[in-house]
This record gives structure tokens, sequence and C-alpha cells, in this order.
């Protein structure tokens, strides 16, 4: 035991006295959570738009003020001819241009119909697309309001409600996800570039001629990661919830669970690369390409998995990233308890274990 | 017997790294493994130090066997690799403590077997070893390896890249351990420092051109050697190459070390002949073959 | 033989801070001599040579390098000097004729000297059967006599050889020093530094610094003589250890 802990407190000395390594280890998640909280987002506001209004009546006018007033949109511009749409678009700033057609009103009244065009600028498809769906629903709620006066018969009213995150704030999305990442980084990717470390300035040698028995090395190896990333992931949390008020609706103790588990099984993985890696270089290759890549691509963080060719989905099925996002999304956002997650934490367990068991087979008592 | 090594071979690919080594090594020896690199030193002593698996043959270590008690090996021996393999990025007090405790034991309870080596270093010890000058560096790693004061210890070329005074004050280190039942086996591409063990084994392209002590080695030389000079040593050399009794011409320092084919060498003859070729300053004395030209003759046969 | 200095060194320091790394040290080089370098590790050889190359400039002093100041000239110096060492030589990854392409198109050479070079180099070290194989794959001791080789491809006129010869075989060594007295037979300086005691005894003039000075300076045999040894390791340590 004594020998165990004078092996650990060695690491710790190589982690504390190496910059890069504290950088990535709690400069990286710090940044990164902050990058994708207030960065990137899937939200809409103040979009600038403008508007071709061929009738000028009271509906249009309604209309245009009822999307004006919404905090989504504003009103940049007042196009006279359907030939300046383009050169509109063409300035880059706006982003959607309303075209409601001649004499719009009495269409709508005599006729029961008539067109307004929604054209937006899809150089940037995600944003289009939630314009469109933005428009989409202030003019339904408009057309439904007018049509509570006159009674039709069979009228199906779809009511939409957001749950579980309401204002469909895109942070709480990446949260989980960048959580994945850090930890998938600082466990798999740094454990595997340590044991790498001692490979190549040959101590690696030195340490398997010695009593130490070889796996306890690796162990050894181990523990501060584990102790670290439960660092991270508090700090990952406590962020999420003071700067960007993320929700954590169950408990803390199970989410604290799970992302042992899920620390414990990135470390498995990092034990893996390194019995194939024998220099610092290759370990963090493998470790980018093949962890990280995966986790961002492929786990549901960025692109949603139902939307991938089956393929693809069936693949994500043996990625540990994506059953961790699951849980990570339910524990925090539904508040659920295990009774809902213990499949996932069953695959991880299992994967867990697999590559525990994998990595214990291939590590080498030898040089070769 | 210390180690024993029996019919040893090991390939890389279709690189013969060693074919069919044997030697013995007794207790209290200090013996040394002669020859340069890619000879296939490096792998003979992982395959003694429980790191490689030969692919014929068998050896024991301290009576043990190296496939079935190599945990036994791991818990007698203090090996030195060839590259300096100690933590950089700890101090000197760190990196002998963390190994001593792997080991299990403390700087203190094996302080006398390190002692002269280690005061040494020790106006240094809160230095980090990557700050160290070569020959500190290897006085640190040598006590790394005593700390457990092993029954065999495996150096793997410690002079390499060391200045000479380093290197003399290190082979005083290994004297002193010597003489404290310490069985060395060490290995080195220098021919002057074969001189300085017990027994020597000249190894060469994975196989043992020779085993004996220092001076029976030298005594096998087979043939007269002189040492000759001249002013222009470019011009010596290739006219005693163009000699047609020359057996073999080596510089060596400032004089040529030459051999001749036949058994009734006259020096006045040769000399005759170099003047001829219009060398000036010319000197041909009888010498005593040294280490390095008993290899080159072992080599080239 | 005229005895012109190729190497004319007066006074030359390099500070960094207050460490003395070379200490005004005073020497010449002739033309076609052998020029041992030597000194303890962290002696200040490196440093010296890196001055002399002109790749570092000196703190103080004068010197010059195939008549060229190494303060103003300095580029001139690296177009006239070949340079070898053991730590970097040749490219594994490239074939042997790769290699020699690349150094000859590195130091100018045109597309028909090249071609004319390395057929002649491959011809004098029997590198036929090689000639196509990477380089990485070659024994240690051919590598050694190819770089040599090459950084004599564009007729430099002095060669500094930065620890030439350490880990080949005795045999092999000679074939190198056999290479260096030929080079130094048609009139290319030779500057080795190393601090392998062996190595010096083959050199025409060695000297021995330490701790930034050169201590000593004369023909192994005279430095022998002087210090009453029979080697210059014995010299070495003497020198060293006061």
């Amino acid at each position: 035991m004594k020998r165990f802990i004078g092996f650990i407190k060695k690491e710790f000395y190589h982690i504390f006295r190496d910059r890069r390594s504290l950088f990535i280890l709690f400069g990286m998640p710090i940044a990164q959570i902050l990058l994708f909280g207030f960065a990137i987002t899937n939200e809409i506001n103040n979009v600038d738009i403008a508007i071709l209004d061929n009738s000028k009546d009271a509906t249009t006018q309604e209309i245009i003020n009822r999307i004006s007033s919404s905090k989504y949109f504003s009103v940049q511009q007042y196009l006279e001819r359907g030939a300046d749409i383009e050169s509109a678009f063409k300035k880059g700033k706006i982003k959607a241009v309303l075209n409601f057609e001649k004499d719009f009103s009495q269409k709508l009244i005599k006729e029961g119909s008539a067109t307004v065009q929604i054209i937006t600028d899809a150089t940037d498809p995600n944003t289009a697309n939630t314009i469109s769906n933005y428009t989409s629903a202030i003019l339904q709620k408009y057309q439904q309001e007018l049509n509570k006066s006159i009674t039709v018969a069979y009228q199906i009213v779809p009511q939409t409600r957001m749950v579980y995150n309401p204002e469909l704030k895109s942070v709480f999305m990446f949260v989980p996800g960048v959580m994945t990442i850090i930890l998938m980084l600082v466990s798999a990717m740094m454990t595997s570039i340590s044991i790498a470390k001692e490979k190549e300035l040959g101590t690696m040698e030195i340490l398997l001629v010695s009593p130490l028995k070889p796996f306890l090395v690796i162990i050894g190896k181990v523990v501060p990661y584990i102790f670290l990333s439960v660092v991270n992931a508090v700090i990952i949390i406590v962020l999420s919830i003071s700067i960007f008020k993320m929700p954590v609706q169950g408990s803390l103790f199970l989410l604290g669970a799970e992302s042992v588990l899920f620390i414990i099984t990135s470390l498995a993985l990092g034990i893996l690369i390194s019995t194939v890696a024998a220099t610092q270089q290759t370990a963090m290759m493998i470790s980018l390409m093949g962890l990280m890549l995966p986790v961002i691509l492929l786990s549901g963080f960025i692109f949603p998995i139902s939307s991938m060719p089956v393929p693809l989905q069936l693949i994500s099925n043996i990625i540990p990233a994506k059953w961790f996002i699951i849980i990570l999304k339910a524990i925090m956002l539904k508040g659920v308890g295990i009774t809902y997650i213990w499949k996932e934490t069953l695959i991880l367990l299992g994967m867990t274990i697999f590559f525990i068991g994998v990595s214990t087979k291939k590590y080498k008592i030898r040089l070769e | 017997m210390s180690i024993s090594v029996q019919h040893i071979s090991k390939s890389y690919k279709d690189v013969k790294a060693l074919n069919n080594i044997s030697f013995e090594v007794n207790e209290g020896e200090l013996f040394g493994l002669i020859g340069p690199d890619g000879a296939g030193k490096t792998t003979l002593f992982r395959i003694l130090t429980t790191l490689l698996i030969a692919e014929k043959g068998s050896a024991t270590v301290a009576g043990f066997d190296v496939l079935d008690d190599y945990k036994s090996i791991r818990n007698h021996v203090g090996y030195m690799p060839g590259r300096f393999s100690l933590y950089q990025d700890l101090t000197v007090e760190e990196n002998l403590n963390f190994f001593a405790t792997i080991f299990g034991t403390t700087v203190e309870e094996n302080y006398d077997l390190i002692k002269d080596i280690y005061v040494q270093i020790e106006p240094f010890k809160k230095r980090r070893a990557g700050k160290l000058s070569g020959g500190m560096k290897q006085k640190l790693a040598l006590c790394c390896a005593l700390i457990h004061k092993p029954k065999v210890l495996f150096l793997d070329e410690p002079t390499t890249g060391v200045d000479p005074v380093s290197r003399k004050e290190f082979w005083e280190m290994l004297k002193r351990l010597q003489q404290k039942g310490i069985t060395i086996l060490v290995s080195t591409p220098y021919m002057d420092e074969a001189a300085l063990c017990d027994r020597i084994a000249l190894i060469q392209g994975g196989e043992i051109l020779q085993i004996d002590t220092p001076p029976e080695i030298v005594k096998h030389y087979p043939k007269k050697l002189y040492n000759v000079g001249a002013d222009n040593m470019y011009k010596l050399i290739e006219t005693l190459k163009g000699y047609e009794h020359q057996y073999s011409v080596y510089p060596f320092g400032e004089f040529v070390h030459y051999t001749d084919n036949r058994s009734d060498f006259n020096s006045k003859e040769l000399k005759l002949y170099l003047e001829t070729m219009n060398l000036s300053n010319i000197s041909i004395e009888i010498t005593k073959p040294t280490i390095e030209d008993t290899f080159m003759e072992l080599a080239r046969l | 033989m005229k005895q012109e200095n190729v190497i004319e060194v007066e006074g030359l320091s390099k500070k960094f801070g207050d460490f003395k790394a070379v200490d005004a040290i005073t020497f010449e080089v002739k033309r076609g001599e052998i020029f041992g370098f030597l000194g303890a590790n962290g002696a200040g050889k490196t440093t010296a040579m890196k001055m002399l190359i002109g790749i570092s400039t000196p703190t103080s002093g004068k010197a010059s390098v195939a008549d060229f100041d190494v303060y103003t000239h300095a580029e001139d110096i690296k177009k006239n000097i070949g340079y070898m060492s053991q730590k970097f030589a040749l490219y594994d990854d490239l074939s042997v004729k790769e290699n020699i392409t690349f150094f000859g198109g590195i130091y100018g050479l045109s597309r028909a000297q090249i071609k004319d070079k390395t057929a002649q180099l491959i011809e004098e070290l029997g590198l036929q059967e090689v000639a196509n194989q990477l380089v990485g794959s070659l024994p240690l001791g051919w590598k050694q006599k190819i770089s040599f080789s090459v950084a004599l491809l564009h007729d430099p006129k002095i060669v500094f050889l930065d620890e030439p010869t350490g880990g080949v075989d005795p045999i092999t060594r000679r074939q190198f020093w056999e290479m260096i007295y030929k080079t130094a037979n048609n009139g290319t300086t030779i500057f080795v530094t190393t601090h392998y005691m062996d190595e010096a005894e083959y050199c025409d003039r060695v000297s021995i610094m330490v701790n930034g000075k050169i201590e000593a300076l004369d023909t192994p045999e005279r430095l022998k003589k002087q210090f009453s040894v029979t080697n210059m390791n014995d010299v070495f340590l003497k020198l060293a250890r006061g």
C-alpha cells in the first residue's frame, strides 16, 4: 500500500509541474462551458427582416405589427418592388423577407385564403428553419384569433408546449455534451498520454523491472485522474448552475454516481489506448481521432441521432458518450431517478467492464 | 553462478539480434559485454531483466529462471537502461524516494550502499533531474538502481555520452560496488573500458566473438603487431594497404597498427618500401595488441 | 602546401547572463589540418562551435572562418563549410539518393552537379546496392559515412564534425577516419568536437576546453609528453581534475 501511495504522489508531481496538462485539466472545461454557453446558440433574437407589402391594408398592417413586436424579429426595411428582394438579401443584413400578395385583406375575406410568402436566407439552414417556423407560428396564432369570431366546424387547434426546456435554451443542450467531452478528454486522453510518456522516456522499463505489480502501475496512473475528473465535473456543474441557471431537477447524488461511472469508462478506454500507443503523440492522435470525433459527431451532442442515417444510428450505440448524454439530460432536465435510466446505466457499466477486461488482457508485463 | 545464459536467440522481424548466445557470470564478478551499437547488447539485457522473451534458449539470474520466476528476478536485480530513464520533472531527492518506495524500502535503510555516490549529488538534491549534467544524471540513475540492494546489477551502456572524468569516476564506483558483493553485468561500446572488467565477452552482430579475462584476450592475438608512423598519415595508410604482404592495416591514433602475412617479417624491408614510396620520418616498432586489435581481428574472420 | 589559416579566433567570448560559456579563447586552424576540439560536457565546446559556424553571435572577441568574419558574414561562412552531427545527419525516411539530392539542393548545386556527385559518391562508398533503400534501414556505420560525404557535397573549405563516430564498431570507425584523412589530404580542413579521447589521438592538433577556456593546445604527441602520460584520456583527466 505504501508503494502504491508513493506512486500516486509521484503522479501528482507530474501533473502539477506540467503547465500544459494543468491547462488542459482546468482551463479547458471552463473555456468550453463559457464558449458553448454564450457563443453557440440555436435561438434567434432580433433577426433583421424586410417586408414587401403589396396590399398595405389593415390585415397586413396587423400582421406586420405582431411580427415586429415579437422579440424574435426586427423589421429593418420596407421594400417597394419584388425586384428589390434579391438586392436586400445580397447586402447581407436581412435574413428573411415577408412578401404579402396584392389585395391581401380582400382575398382573405372573399375567397377565404390569401398568400404571404416567407423567403429566408438559407446560407445558415438552421437559422432559416427557425425563422420560418417562428413566422409561421405568429401567422397561425393570428389566424386562430380571426377564426374565433366565425364558427367553423371541426377545427383542430394544435397547442404546442415545450417541456423540460421551456425557453428552448440551447445551453441546456450543450452542458451535458460539454461535460461528456471534458470528462472523456481528461480521463481517456490524459491517462493514455501519461502512460505513453513513461514508455517514451524509458521509465516504464524500470517500473517493469521492479517488484511493483504491473497492473498496480496502471491503477496508480488512473487514480489521480479519477480525482481530477471528479473535480472537473463539479466545476462544470457549478458553472452551469451559477452562470447559465441550468436546472438540476434530479438527484445530485445520482448525477455524481453516473459521472463517476462514465469517468471509469473513459479511463478504461485511456488504458486501452495506452496499450497500443508507444509515444505520447500517438496516444494523443488516437484519443482525438478515435474518441473525441465520435463523441462530438455521433453522440447526439450536436447532431440529433434520430435524424442520422440508419448505419450511423447503429454505430452511435457503441459510443459510451451517447448513453451518458442521455443519462445526464434525463437527470438534469427531466429530474428522473434511476428507475428511468437503469437501462442506459447498465449499458455503460457493461461497456466499462468490457474495456477493463480487454485492456487487462492486452496489458503487457513485458516490453513487447 | 549469478547469471547463466544458455543458447539464447532472438530476432526482430527478419533481423537476428542474438544468435545462440551462451555465457556465465560468477557471483561478485564484474562482467563486461563489449561491442558496438546494434551488437545485441540491449536485447540481451532486456531478456535477462525479464522485459523480453527469448525465442530459443534459457537463462537464469540469481538462480531464478527468466521466464518462470520473472517476479523474483524483478525483486532482486537493479537495472539501468541505456537511455537516461528517470523522471526529469522530479527532483533528485524525489526520484530516489520514489524508487525506494516502489521497491518497498527507504533511502535510509540502504544508505550505506549508495552513500559514496549519493554524497556527490547531494548538494543538488532539490534540483530537477532534467537539469543535471550528464555525469550527475548517471550517478543519480545508479543510486536509483541500487536503492533496494540488488544482488545483480545490469548496466546498459552507462558511460555512453559521458565525459572521460565522469566515466573514470563511474568505473571506480563500480569497483567499490563489486567489493560489496554485487554481481555486475555492464555493457559498453568503448574498448578501453574492457580492461576494467574481470571478464569480458566481445560481441558483434548478435554473436559472441570471445569470452575471457582482458589479459587472456589480448594474449590470444595471433600475430605480431607493429606501430608504424610517418609524416603523412593518409599516404601511409594508402601505401601500407598497397603493400603486397600486408595482412591488416588500421589507423590507431597517431600510428598505424600493421600486421604482416609472413611469419618472418622484416621491418627493414617495410621501411625501405615506405621510403621508396616517398614517405618520410618513418618509424616501425613492435607493439602490444589491445582489446580493440583483438576485436577487429575476430570481427574480420 | 601553403600553410594559411582557415580559422582564426582571438579572444572570442560568449556570455549567457553572468555565465561565461566561452571565455576569451584564441586559436587558429590551418588549411588541411585535422583539428580536435575537446572538452567535457558543458565545457563550452558546442557554444564555441555554434559561433564558428555562424549560428550564434559572439559577445566579444574576433573570429574569422574561411576568411569571413563571424559577425558580418555569417551567411558566407555557411556556404563555405560542411556540418555533420551525430544527433542529426540524414533523413531516415528518404532513400540514400533522395538524401543526397535534397542536401545538394540545399547547398545550391545544379541538377547536373547533383547527378555527378551522387554517382561519384555511390561509387566511392560502394553503395550501388542500397542507393534506393531508405537510410533508416542501413547500419549506423554506413549512415555516418554517407552523412560525412553529404557534408562534403558542396566542396566546403572546412567540415565541422560534432561527435561523429560514437557507437560504431572499431573497423567501421577506422574506415571513417580513413575518409577523414583522405579529405584532409585533399586540402579540406576538419574540425572535430568530441569527448571521446581515443578519437583525439587521430587529430593533428587538439585543444582541450575546461570551463570555457582552452587549457591545452598542441599535437597529441607533445601533449602526452607535456603531461608525461601515455594516452589522451590521461591528459584530459589531469587537466580536468586540476
